[in-house]
Order: C-alpha cells, then sequence, then structure tokens
C-alpha cells in the first residue's frame, strides 16, 4: 500500500471541500472495496478522508411518503430496517444477497453504489486494462470473461458493475443525493448515476471529483411482490452471473432490472411493458443489441430463464 | 580459508551493493509519491479498547486493524488469510458487529470496544461456543477457528436480533436459529479443512436447540 495522511471530516461540506484542498484524496467509508484495492495499489490515494462520523447514519421518511436512507447506513442495517423490509422488500433481498455478514456490516449505502468491478484482469496489475490504465488496452477482450458483461460494452471494456443492492435501487427509481466541494447540493437519477463508459471506463459514475454521496432517497412505495434472484456459481458469497429484480403486480404488470450483466444495473422500460407477456418477450426487450463473448453467451438464455423462474415464483405466492 | 573469507568479504560487497540499489529504487519511488525519503511514512495516534484493555498506539496510517491486533498489540489469535476479506479468518467483533479485520484501517477506531478471540474466553474459562468448538471438533489445523468461533457468537447475535439473511423465508417474520440461516450466515468464515458440519453442530447447541 502506498503511504497516505488520513483525516476524520465532521460536516458533508468539510468533507467535499477537503477531497479539492487536498489532490489526490478519497473518501473512505466502510473501506471493505477501497482498502481491497489500495493493498493491491489499484487505487493509490495520497490522503483519506474518513466520512463515518458524518452522522448520515439514518433512515427517515420524506414528505411524500417514500424513504431517504443516509449514505452511510450499514447494509446489514438498511436490510434490517422494518420499513424497507416492508415497503421495500427487493432491496432487502438484494443487499443480504451479496457479500457476507461481516463485509455488510461494515458497508455502506455510498460505498457500496460506489464498489468497482470485479474484471480479474483489472484486479491484476500485469494486466492490461483501459478502467486501471486508460490507454492500456483490454486484457479481457479475447481473454478469459465468463463473469463478464453482454451487453452495454464497448471496444475499451467489457467489465460488469458487480453489485446487488444497486440492481434493486435501479429497480425501485432511487435518487441519489449529493453536496459538491463548493457546498451545492444536487440529485442525481438513479439511471444516469451509473453510466456506459463507451471509450473512458474510468469513468464510471456521474460525480464529480470531491462530489459527496449523503442520501439515497426511494420513492412512495410500488406495492406488488418483490423478488431478487441471484445466480451464482455458489449457493452464497459469490457475484452474480445474472441477478433479477422485480416487483410484480397482481395483474401481471410491474418491472424489472437485471445485475450481473452490463456496465450498470440493467433496465429498459419497454421491457417492463412487455411483462403481461411473460419471460421471452421481457428477455428479448432487455437484452436487444447485446454483444456476449464466447465464453459468457451463456448469461443470454440464463436471463430469459431466471425472469422465467421469477414470474413462476410470483404466481405461486 | 582465504577463499571462504574472499567469499565472504565479496558476497558482503555484493549486499552492500544491493542494499545501496534498494535504497536509491526506494528514493525514486518515494519520490515519485511525493513522499520525502528523509521523512517516514505519515503516522497517527489511536486508542481504543482491546477485550477490556484501554490500549494507545502511534501508527502508520496504513496498518489495518488486523496488523494492530497481532504485530502491535500480540494478540495472535486473529488470523491473516487472504487480507482481502474473502476468508474470514481475521473476524473480530467492534462495538457488537462483527467484521473483517483486514479490511478496515486501525486509525478509523478511535475509541471503538474491540472483541478478539483472547477476549471471549481464556483456556481456564473457555466461552461456550469455545468450549462447543472443542467438543464438536469444529475444526482441524485450527487456523480459521477464531475468526469462526468470533463470527459464530455473532451470528447468533444477529438472528436474536431479528436481522435476516438470504435464507429467511418471510421478511416480515423473524429468522430461526435452523440449519439453512446458520450456514448462508456463516459463508463469511471458509475453512480450508471442511469442519462446517461440525461447526454447525456446536453453534445449534449453544443456540439451545436441535435444528
Ligand atoms: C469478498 C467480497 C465479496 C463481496 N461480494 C459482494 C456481492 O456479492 N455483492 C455485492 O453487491 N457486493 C459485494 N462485495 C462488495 C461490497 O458490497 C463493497 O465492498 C461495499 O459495499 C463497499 O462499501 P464501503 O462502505 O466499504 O465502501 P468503501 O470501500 O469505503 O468505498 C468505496 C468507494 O466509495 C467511495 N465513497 C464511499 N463513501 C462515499 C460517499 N459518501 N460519497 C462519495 N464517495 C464515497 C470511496 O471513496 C471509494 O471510492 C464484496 C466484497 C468483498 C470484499
Ligand atoms: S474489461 Fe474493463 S476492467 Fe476488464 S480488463 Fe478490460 S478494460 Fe479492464
Amino acid at each position: 500500500m502506498k503511504p497516505f495522511t488520513y483525516e476524520r471530516a465532521t460536516t458533508p461540506a468539510e468533507a467535499a471541500a477537503a477531497v479539492v484542498r487536498q489532490p489526490g484524496s478519497r473518501f473512505i467509508a466502510g473501506g471493505t472495496n477501497l482498502l481491497d484495492l489500495m493493498k493491491l495499489e489499484i487505487e493509490t490515494p495520497a490522503h483519506l478522508i474518513d466520512v463515518n462520523g458524518l452522522k448520515l447514519d439514518t433512515i427517515e421518511p420524506t414528505p411524500d411518503g417514500g424513504l431517504r436512507i443516509g449514505a452511510l447506513v450499514s447494509n446489514t442495517n438498511l436490510a434490517a430496517d422494518q420499513g424497507v423490509r416492508r415497503d421495500y422488500g427487493v432491496l432487502s433481498r438484494a443487499i443480504v444477497a451479496g457479500a457476507s455478514g461481516q463485509l455488510r456490516n461494515k458497508a455502506t449505502t455510498a460505498g457500496n453504489l460506489l464498489q468497482r468491478t470485479r474484471c480479474p484482469y483489472f484486479y491484476d496489475t500485469n494486466q492490461a486494462c483501459n478502467k486501471r490504465r486508460p490507454g492500456s488496452g483490454c486484457a479481457a477482450i479475447g481473454g478469459y470473461s465468463r463473469q463478464l458483461a453482454i451487453i452495454g460494452t464497448s471496444d475499451a471494456c467489457i467489465a460488469t458493475y458487480p453489485g446487488d443492492m444497486a440492481v434493486a435501487m435501479r429497480l425501485l427509481d432511487a435518487t441519489v443525493e449529493t453536496v459538491q466541494p463548493n457546498g451545492a447540493a444536487r440529485t442525481i437519477p438513479i439511471a444516469d448515476f451509473h453510466k456506459l463508459w463507451g471509450k473512458t471506463p474510468h469513468i464510471e459514475t456521474a460525480l464529480t471529483n470531491g462530489e459527496l454521496i449523503t442520501a439515497v432517497t426511494l420513492p412512495r412505495p410500488l406495492g406488488g411482490t418483490h423478488v431478487y434472484h441471484k445466480v451464482r456459481d455458489r449457493a452464497s458469497y459469490a457475484y452474480a452471473l445474472v441477478s433479477v429484480a422485480a416487483v410484480i403486480q397482481r395483474d401481471g404488470t410491474g418491472r424489472v432490472a437485471i445485475g450481473g450483466i452490463a456496465p450498470k444495473p440493467w433496465r429498459v422500460e419497454a421491457a417492463d411493458h412487455a411483462m403481461p407477456q411473460g419471460a421471452k418477450a421481457v428477455a428479448s426487450r432487455l437484452l436487444a443489441g447485446a454483444k456476449p463473448t464466447h465464453d459468457n453467451a451463456f448469461k443470454v438464455p440464463l436471463v430469459e430463464r431466471t425472469l422465467a423462474a421469477v414470474l413462476a415464483e410470483t404466481r405461486a405466492a | 580459508m582465504t577463499c571462504s573469507s574472499e567469499l565472504e568479504l565479496s558476497r558482503r560487497g555484493l549486499l552492500a551493493a544491493g542494499a545501496a540499489t534498494a535504497a536509491m529504487t526506494q528514493v525514486s519511488v518515494a519520490d515519485a509519491q511525493g513522499v520525502s525519503p528523509s521523512k517516514p511514512p505519515p503516522a497517527m495516534h489511536v486508542s481504543f479498547t482491546v477485550n477490556g484493555k484501554r490500549r494507545e498506539l502511534t501508527l502508520d496510517t496504513r496498518t489495518t486493524l488486523l496488523d494492530a491486533l497481532r504485530e502491535h498489540l500480540q494478540l495472535t489469535g486473529s488470523k491473516k488469510g487472504c487480507d482481502h476479506g474473502q476468508c474470514g479468518a481475521c473476524t473480530v467483533i467492534v462495538d457488537g458487529t462483527r467484521i473483517n479485520s483486514c479490511l478496515t484501517l486501525a486509525v478509523m477506531h478511535e475509541g471503538a470496544k474491540i472483541t478478539t478471540i483472547e477476549g471471549l474466553g481464556t483456556p481456564e474459562r473457555l466461552h461456550p461456543m469455545q468450549a462447543a468448538f472443542i467438543k464438536h471438533d469444529g475444526y482441524q489445523c485450527g487456523y480459521c477457528t477464531p475468526g469462526q468461533i468470533c463470527s459464530a457468537v455473532a451470528v447468533l447475535g444477529e438472528i436474536a436480533a431479528g436481522i435476516p439473511s438470504h435464507v429467511t423465508a418471510s421478511l416480515t417474520g423473524k429468522p430461526g436459529v435452523t440449519n439453512d440461516e446458520i450456514r448462508e450466515r456463516m459463508s463469511g468464515n471458509i475453512c480450508r479443512c471442511g469442519a462446517y458440519s461440525n461447526i454447525l453442530e456446536a453453534m445449534t447447541e449453544v443456540a439451545g436447540t436441535r435444528a
């Protein structure tokens, strides 16, 4: 690990300003992704700003019937919150499908949204990787790409956004609240938060330098049946090959978002409209234009089959 | 003799030259990082309570909680397995919750209350979970065991607190102490010897249920 200096921020505005004051600064929350990458010197911040003291760790109702989740709420506390379990079950389910108990106790709402890809070549500093070292090439293209993306990719990078929680947040149309270094607040719809990176795979989100996430807001509950179905290589403690987050109403309408297949949680509104027509119709709209590799072509039928399983599950319920 | 002392000399020369090259490399690396070679890496003071005892340390900011416990406080019960949060051997309990001590910095724990395997029980006064692991043979080589036991104690607390898991049937109900729940919740602790079924028995006994 490269040496770094460390400070504890006490207010959001102070934290955001500190990043700009000290070049090479990063926020640290749970540290479960950042420190992992710092040990491998994939991330090399010169200064860390600990945001754990910002008191952004509460979950509160919003005036319009939604929920405001503080950026520092732990994954465990978010999944266990009674209101989330009752009204946003898909979010609880997605969180507890990810990582391990120990990690979820540390992982935070903001840190989870910002976790970086698990592409094996991104992690191997001996390999070419446009995301880790812009312009160096992409060892995954033509390499071992079983876990990687089938849609939304580019010639520069075929990595996935690996997380589970954000797939549920995309399904629920969450909004990310931030404060910028100049103190100005803004809100970013989750649909625009994670980017399709095109030629610049090192730019993964809509955040600007020093922009601090303060909260994630959920709109009013949707009702319906909430499902998060994660398909992975082992029954627990593994990243998704494909995951399906869905909210399905009694009349068969609903919405769906997919994890493990793209650089961002994958949702296509036109596919939602096809819900009453069944899994095949939904999957074909979701995956229109997919460009799988030889290794990960299995994900195309896997999306449809996982969707079919989810629809069958909700019909039975 | 002459031969060997000559060899000795030349080896020393070589070593010295090697050290000089290493030092030079270090200078250039340090320069590249903007850290002056004469300046030691940034250090900070931190104080926390470990197993009921207040501890004060001045540490390189890079020191993980695991390294602080093992290398600075000689509490070598917590183990370094993967050092990347994947194996769970470093699991300790901080302010009542279990975490991977390898993926957190010591300086982030000012004022925290930390419990390691050494604080759960002693050879003379075992924690019930330690006794149950012995009774049920919940290990073979023992390397993962301190992390397994810290996790096991915390898992029973998490179930009692009603925290849901991936296998909890109803999100609005309370999870029970079942085999499925224990297996799922313990998945962050890997055992290379495969003592899983015995760990399950030990935990089930401590929970007071035959699931
Ligand atoms: C072995 C292992 C298995 C895992 N399995 C899964 C899995 O199956 N599914 C899954 O979804 N995840 C999984 N994870 C990832 C885990 O969910 C993330 O590491 C965690 O959510 C990151 O949160 P954190 O608070 O620790 O983030 P940190 O590591 O503290 O930060 C991550 C990034 O977010 C930035 N950041 C943090 N807070 C803020 C803020 N308020 N504003 C702006 N920037 C901020 C940091 O600067 C950093 O760049 C796994 C991790 C490990 C180690
Ligand atoms: S797929 Fe993306 S992250 Fe993986 S090696 Fe290529 S550029 Fe890097």
